[in-house]
């Protein structure tokens, strides 16, 4: 069972802990990226070849 | 384990094993290969499915189709006319429910632009035995070169649910030397 | 009985916990009533879905052509709506209740909503199937305008996707709180990690749908008079498939689950499996390009980059988990005690157990039969060959049903002990059940990708075309594929319907399960097992894992093979550009 860490350790391993790691651990930054991205590259992306459509002669 | 958080508190800096390194070096090179087949086919390759497109509302389409019908009737099948084009010609195929229309003749070995689109519903291009699939929608005019290299009577199912007659909606291209 | 029941209080909010006899874990049960609430709703959806799934297999069998044209796009679109999103969404509410609030040892968040997010959802997916079932909505679950179905269509999904959203922020929530209330150190478990991925693609898909389906439902109304049909499918699939890749990540979490519990098995590298589930939150919900392949006004530069995931970046994902979960296995019964030959650790795995059986068939066939036919078909110039043709249906059977169906069953033979409490009942007939449901849903989709290959369309009552003014015959081949269809057909009827009883009964009439026999209600184990195997690292640096590499070399021949046959057969074609 988990128990609760001197704020101090606390404060020391996280300054030790690998970017990488920090971003895995980061919920709600993984949320915003998960949510961003095929956003971006899929529906925007898509959504603007689609207003480009010539309009038949 | 896979239920309780890792056991070392700083699990980034692991060392990944040697047999797992050489696996993901070879799986990511094997989606760089499969990535460059794509746009290689783009460059070399002869079935790629073309970007041309332009909105039309469907009544012009209708008349475009109408009027090349006219020109170019050789004959009437099953009710319908086939429509015999030049070599190298603007071909159109119009989609409603729920029947293509007009039957094509084309010749072997001859590149032919053929327009398509729907006058109501979604459709399916399903040009068969050969197996050439192209969603048709309402509204949008698609250009795309096709080039028979087989003779015969070739099938157009439409494989796009269309509602209850969907399932008898047949037409037909033929392609003669 | 040594399960007991205490309040607790723990940041100022009580919620009542009981002890696992198991684990040690203290779970919540107000977790635990919302873990059974939506997994029975889950389950009962599968077996109304299912029972329309036979119906389809038996009109398409040409000799039994069971229904009449209408029912048959009727029943097909509510085959597609029950089990596509109703059963597999329900089913991971519960895994996201379970992976937070049970395994972070953790109270759940908002216990209310929670419940009034499921009741959205069954509010939703009753409406929908209620317009289905009156006829007027034979639209197909994909709903492509202009084809209308009756506003409550889409007032049911709608309902749905805002319960399954509550549900997601429930799961956010109780992140949050066991991180304040520290009920973990360090990282949440792998598991749950995999969850949380689930979750991520769950919200893109879930705001998806909302974009999309709110108009079309306006539209239905009356209220908006036009809805781009292209802009309607890009949109759409962005949660059409995306739903499918919350499968994908929530049936990972449960390869690693399974084994962790039977087996003991560690992740062979936390960093690898977690950057892999970073490659899906990233990159997985591109393919929903793949049902884009063919339509006209989006650009091939869009294509290919949409469709390959980036650069296949969420494929790597796959096929690293697709080596780590294996190598765990064989890492975890080689310190187990299975250490000869290349094959032992594997020949005496719990094959009777239907949690490791159902695991275990379900990753193969995903791999092979859904995974490997998902990339080919997801090539942008090999989809000209495959779209809309049987090829679909029969690769997201692979996936969806050999793959994620039958590892969410896997996982409810260790729910009901564990969450339930009650012992399975008939453990002989269970034991049966996977590899029956297995060969089943794997005899589906490979003769429905046959009969793809042959040109045949999918979503088609008639492949006589008896009734058309032109006829075609598609090749014989194509009518024996069918056929074997509906025999694969009902044998996963009989392998899904074997689930439903034995659960439920389970459920109703199972032995209570307590500190004295939990550890036997989780089913047959390895005999060797040593007691301390289980706390000791599996790293692939200290273990050598022969049938490992073997698994997967074999794995990536078939790949590679089967990807260069369709090039070939795609040069055959008549030349178009």
């Amino acid at each position: 069972m988990a128990k609760a860490k001197t704020e101090t350790a606390e404060a020391v391993e996280s300054v030790r802990i690998p970017p990488m790691q920090r971003l895995l651990d980061n919920h709600f930054l993984l949320l915003f990226l998960g949510v961003v991205v095929p956003t971006v590259l899929y529906l925007l992306w898509g959504v603007m070849e689609l207003s480009q459509i010539p309009i038949a002669e | 384990m896979a239920l309780t958080s890792p056991e070392s508190k700083i699990w980034w800096n692991e060392r990944i094993g040697r047999a797992e390194l050489v696996w993901i070096t070879i799986a990511f090179l094997w989606g760089v290969f499969m990535f460059s087949m794509m746009v290689w086919w783009h460059l070399e390759g002869n079935q790629n499915l073309s970007n041309e497109v332009y909105r039309i509302a469907p009544t012009k389409f209708e008349e475009k189709t109408e009027a090349f019908t006219e020109k170019y009737t050789v004959r009437e099948e099953a009710g319908m006319p086939v429509a015999k084009p030049e070599p190298g010609a603007e071909v159109y195929m119009l989609s409603r429910l729920w029947e293509w229309w007009p039957i094509l003749e084309l010749k072997k070995g001859q590149t032919y632009r053929l327009h398509l689109s729907s006058m109501d519903w979604q459709h399916g291009f399903s040009l068969q035995p050969v197996n050439i699939n192209i969603q048709v929608h309402p509204g949008l005019e698609h250009v795309v070169t096709l080039t028979p290299t087989q003779t015969g009577e070739f099938s157009v199912v439409c494989n796009e649910f269309c509602g209850v007659g969907h399932h008898t909606m047949v037409g037909r291209i033929h392609v003669v030397e | 009985m040594s399960v007991t029941t205490d309040t607790n209080i723990i940041g100022g909010v009580a919620a009542k916990f009981r002890t696992c006899p198991a684990t040690g874990l203290d779970i919540d049960l107000a977790a635990q009533r919302l873990i059974k609430a939506n997994a029975v709703a889950a389950i009962v959806f599968l077996a109304i879905g299912g029972l329309f799934g036979l119906l389809v297999a038996l009109t398409r069998w040409p000799a039994v052509h069971l229904l009449s044209s209408d029912m048959f796009y009727l029943v097909l679109t509510a085959h597609g709506l029950d089990v596509l999103l109703v059963w597999i969404i329900f089913f991971e509410i519960a895994v996201l209740y379970f992976a937070s609030a049970i395994l972070l040892n953790c109270r759940l968040a908002a216990p209310r909503i929670a419940w009034v997010a499921f009741g959205l959802m069954m509010a939703g997916a009753l409406l929908a199937n209620v317009t289905v079932l009156q006829g007027e909505a034979s639209v197909m679950f994909t709903s492509y305008v202009p084809l209308k179905a009756p506003p409550n269509f889409y007032l049911g999904l709608i309902l749905f996707a805002v319960g399954a959203l509550l549900g997601c922020f429930i799961f956010l929530g109780t992140l949050v709180i066991a991180k304040e209330e520290k009920t973990y150190e360090g990282s949440i478990p792998l598991v749950t990690f995999g969850a949380l991925t689930a979750c991520i693609i769950a919200v893109f898909t879930i705001a998806s749908g909302a974009i999309i389906l709110i108009p079309t439902w306006l539209w239905s109304l009356g209220y908006i008079s036009h809805i781009d049909t292209v802009m309607y499918k890009l949109v759409w699939w962005a949660m059409g498939h995306s739903s499918q890749q919350i499968n994908m990540a929530a049936q990972v979490a449960i390869w690693y689950a399974i084994p962790a519990i039977l087996l003991g098995a560690k992740p062979l590298s936390e960093k690898v499996s977690r950057a892999a589930f970073l490659m899906y939150i990233l990159f997985l919900q591109l393919a929903s390009a793949h049902h884009m392949l063919v339509e006209p006004g989006i650009s091939s530069e869009w294509k290919v980059f949409n469709t390959s995931y980036a650069i296949y970046l969420a494929v790597l994902g796959s096929m690293i988990h697709g080596m780590s979960i294996p190598g765990a296995i064989e890492a975890a019964q080689r310190r187990n005690g299975f250490t000869n030959g290349v094959f032992e650790w594997l020949r005496r795995a719990p094959w009777a157990n239907p949690a490791w059986a159902g695991m275990f068939l379900s990753l193969v066939m995903f791999g092979f039969l859904g995974g490997i036919s998902g990339v080919v078909l997801g090539t942008e110039q090999i989809n000209i060959m495959l779209h809309n043709t049987l090829y679909v249906p029969g690769h997201f059977h692979a996936t969806v049903v050999a793959g994620t169906t039958l590892a969410f069953m896997a996982i409810t033979y260790l729910l009901v002990p564990l969450i339930f409490q009650r012992e399975i009942i008939w453990p002989r007939l269970a034991k049966w059940q996977p590899y029956l449901f297995g060969l089943g849903a794997a005899g589906i989709s490979l003769f429905m990708m046959g009969a793809g290959t042959l040109g045949v369309s999918r979503r088609h009552w008639d492949i006589t075309f008896s009734d058309a003014t032109l006829s075609f015959d598609y090749p014989p081949a194509a009518f024996l594929m069918l056929g074997l269809n509906g025999m694969s057909g009902i044998l996963a009827a009989i392998g899904g319907g074997l689930f439903v009883v034995i659960i439920v009964a389970s459920v109703l009439f199972g032995k209570k399960v307590d500190a004295s026999n939990i550890v036997a209600a989780l089913g047959p184990k390895p005999q060797k097992q040593m007691s301390d195997a289980v706390t000791s690292y599996g790293s692939a640096g200290t273990f050598h894992l022969p049938g490992t590499y073997i698994l997967v070399s074999i794995f990536f021949t078939a790949f590679v093979l089967y990807y260069f046959v369709n090039w070939k057969y795609l040069s055959e074609l008549w030349q178009m550009g």
